[in-house]
């Protein structure tokens, strides 16, 4: 019956788009699993937040108004990202809180916008994938995933599903990576201190794979994790849960 | 005090190199997060009493004239005087008349921010009058001639050696075998030499933690009851308040206290509240026989009505800095003036102009944690991100960083060529890190790269695959 099946637009993020796109086609995987209709609308680039965050009003909002129209008329719009899909729920109405005509459209789509794990579990009702990864993994609650979207339990709920997984918990895990956009290249010395405590809480569980749910948090810590030659592996979650790791080697892990 | 922001990014070199201060901050970080959630979690109606703190706040600063001049009215009533105070010069100059009136040589202090913020001490001892800060930690850092690190712990970067070192400098008299190896031998110790100071005093300068206007009342908190000799055992006390402490009712102070002490310090409550109304009646058994409130706007009359204007809700319990994983990696000294920390980056640029505080605001990840653990809900990230639209309207960010926003915002704007330059850009960068994975160094790029590696894309962007499995899944 593909008429019911909720109409679903991916945004696919910059960060997955140019550095990580497994991480999208994980997406559409996880999507179709769950019964959805997904499509790609090409007319997506950024949420905007490096100029939302970097005080540049005019462009936040000139970038958001080209995604109310990209994705206007789905269902949902699903992110791969707790920070971008915080931007587009949080922050972006906002943007036109002083534009009427644009504001109802905003809020619309700031309400049909879900991080994608959450989306899964809480919109979905997905309570299990069909995924196996043979190894002891720890999770990091990136910021604006845990504290604006309240994801915490929801990638815990389907990690446990996973065939072979063992999740062990970071002490911290709702500490800050220090990655913060692009204050970790304003801020180089404070942001290498901030992921280098990370560093430290992970190498302290003893897993073997890291896992969180936002590609700038994950290329931080895989950065740092690889500059102190660490054995340890770095992941998105949906690449785990959707089964995809097979011949996908970890963030910042070449092919030879 | 010294203005040291515009160097912050040195004053963070610094700190990163200072191994005792580094030392210090990791021995605290864990057990100030610790105590306030452990007290939080005990006080089921804590998020409600968030709430009631907030509004409280709102409605006093929406009504802010009524009541500071209810307030005024009451002091005066019992027999206190209000010196309004529209700068920081008109603040020294009424202190020090209250204290030449008095014939005033020594002067003793509790620990107060808007005190630093005035620099009262410079001023008193430059009119020969000189004052002892009485608060443990205030007090070594007189000896040292330091500002404060933290607005409730203000010494707490400082381990034992450096107190011992500290009071061997100028406690010459102290025998060579006398241990400091408690914290109960470093209290002793000052405790001996303050209690001289106490008796001796002239005049006492405290600051308020609220100011109540129905009563005309201030009210300190203090755990080592420093506040309460300054204030009771001279014969003149003058309290030290900025225009946002004052509060409508009794009933309002106490419920901010309750939500005070246990964010700043875990407690349910402070070891001594004490609230001053007036100065010593006729049938008092002790007092101050002079009750001063020097009133002090500084600055913070022109954060009503913007932006800012939440930021005056604070009631400076410090849980901002005491959960921020940046105030915990640099210290209290880099912000580099009074107010360090999430509060600190709001308020620094409101009070000294945010051409010379521009790094604090930025120096965030907006992380979060701090909106999350303020009692009055003050939305600290995205007043950061105002001051950074300050910065950028004025044209005070770097150029560099502006040049290349601009760059990226271009090409944002426009999908298809975004699309072709992420498309040759991942290729190249995919294709140079295909086998190792990452990048040790990158040009322009030494930002990320001094201290971490740069994974390499997987070369092939999302929309150029997608594009390519759509047509050969129809072909």
């Amino acid at each position: 019956m593909p008429n019911t099946k909720p109409r679903v637009a991916l945004f696919v993020t910059c960060l997955v788009d140019l550095h990580r796109p497994s991480v999208g086609f994980a997406a559409i995987k996880l999507l179709e699993q769950a019964g959805c209709h997904v499509e790609v609308p090409r007319a997506q680039t950024c949420c905007g937040q490096p100029a939302y965050n970097s005080g540049d009003r005019a462009t936040a909002r000139e970038l958001c108004r080209g995604l109310l129209d990209a994705f206007g008329g789905y269902d949902y719009v699903v992110v791969p990202s707790g920070s971008c899909g915080g931007m587009l729920r949080e922050h972006m109405p906002h943007l036109f809180d002083d534009d009427p005509n644009t504001s109802a459209r905003a809020d619309a789509l700031a309400a049909r916008t879900y991080e994608l794990v959450s989306f899964l579990t809480d919109v979905m009702g997905v309570k299990s994938v069909d995924a196996a990864y043979a190894g002891t993994v720890t999770y990091h609650d990136s910021c604006a995933g845990l504290r604006e979207l309240g994801i915490k339990a929801q990638p815990r709920a389907l990690l446990a599903s996973v065939d072979g997984l063992k999740l062990t918990e970071l002490a911290d895990a709702e500490v800050c990576c220090g990655f913060g956009g692009t204050f970790c290249v304003k801020y180089p010395e404070i942001s290498v201190r901030m992921v280098s405590d990370k560093t430290k809480s992970i190498a302290a569980t003893g897993a073997d794979t890291l896992l969180a749910g936002d590609m700038g948090c994950l290329l931080n810590m895989a950065g740092r994790l690889k500059r102190e030659g660490s054995p340890v592996k770095t992941r998105h979650v949906a690449e785990v849960l959707a089964g995809i790791t097979g011949d996908l080697p970890p963030i910042g892990e070449g092919r030879g | 005090m010294h203005i040291n922001s515009p160097k912050f990014k040195a004053n963070v070199t610094h700190a990163l190199a200072d191994t005792r201060l580094q030392k210090a901050l990791d021995f605290t970080r864990p057990s100030f997060a610790g105590r306030r959630g452990a007290a939080v979690a005990n006080l089921p109606e804590f998020e409600q009493l968030r709430d009631i703190g907030r509004d409280i706040k709102n409605h006093t600063l929406a009504h802010l004239d009524f009541y500071l001049e209810t307030w005024a009215a009451n002091v005066e009533k019992a027999g206190g005087h209000v010196h309004w105070c529209s700068t920081a010069d008109e603040a020294r100059a009424a202190v020090l008349k209250i204290c030449q009136d008095a014939g005033a040589r020594t002067v003793t202090k509790g620990k107060s921010m808007i005190s630093e913020e005035l620099g009262i001490n410079e001023h008193l001892e430059k009119h020969g009058i000189a004052p002892v800060e009485t608060d443990l930690g205030e007090y070594i850092l007189q000896i040292r001639d330091e500002g404060p690190s933290h607005i409730i712990a203000p010494a707490f970067h400082l381990n034992r050696e450096d107190w011992e070192e500290s009071f061997r400098k100028v406690h010459t008299d102290l025998p060579a075998d006398r241990v400091f190896n408690e914290r109960r031998d470093i209290l002793t110790e000052a405790r001996t030499r303050l209690r001289e100071k106490f008796l001796a005093a002239d005049v006492g300068i405290t600051g308020a933690n609220f100011l109540i206007a129905e009563t005309g009342s201030s009210v300190i908190v203090t755990n080592e009851g420093n506040g309460d000799l300054t204030q009771t055992l001279p014969k003149v006390h003058i309290a030290l308040a900025s225009i946002e402490k004052v509060v409508p009712t009794l009933e309002d102070a106490t419920s901010l206290l309750r939500l005070l002490a246990r964010s700043a310090t875990g407690q349910d409550f402070s070891v001594y509240t004490t609230f001053s109304t007036g100065a010593r009646r006729q049938h008092d058994l002790d007092g101050p026989g002079e009750y001063h409130v020097v009133l002090i706007d500084n600055g913070r009359s022109n954060m009503l009505g913007t932006e800012f204007q939440e930021m005056l809700r604070c009631i400076r319990c410090a849980a901002c800095m005491n959960h921020c994983p940046v105030y915990f990696t640099v210290g209290g000294h880099s912000y580099g003036w009074v107010y360090p920390g999430p509060m600190g980056s709001v308020l620094t640029p409101s009070l000294i102009g945010v051409d010379k505080a521009g790094h604090l605001p930025n120096a965030s990840t907006f992380c979060g944690k701090c909106e999350s653990v303020c009692p009055v809900k003050i939305p600290l990230p995205k007043l950061m991100r105002h001051w950074r639209e300050r910065e950028f309207e004025r044209h005070l960010s770097p150029q560099s960083s502006r040049t290349n926003l601009a760059l990226w915002a271009w090409f944002a704007r426009r999908p298809g060529f975004y699309r072709l330059a992420t498309r040759i850009g991942a290729a190249i960068l995919g294709r140079l890190g295909r086998r190792k994975g990452r990048f040790q160094w990158l040009p322009f790029a030494s930002g990320w790269t001094d201290g971490r590696d740069l994974p390499a894309p997987e070369g092939e962007t999302f929309f150029a695959r997608y594009a390519r499995e759509q047509r050969e899944k129809n072909s």
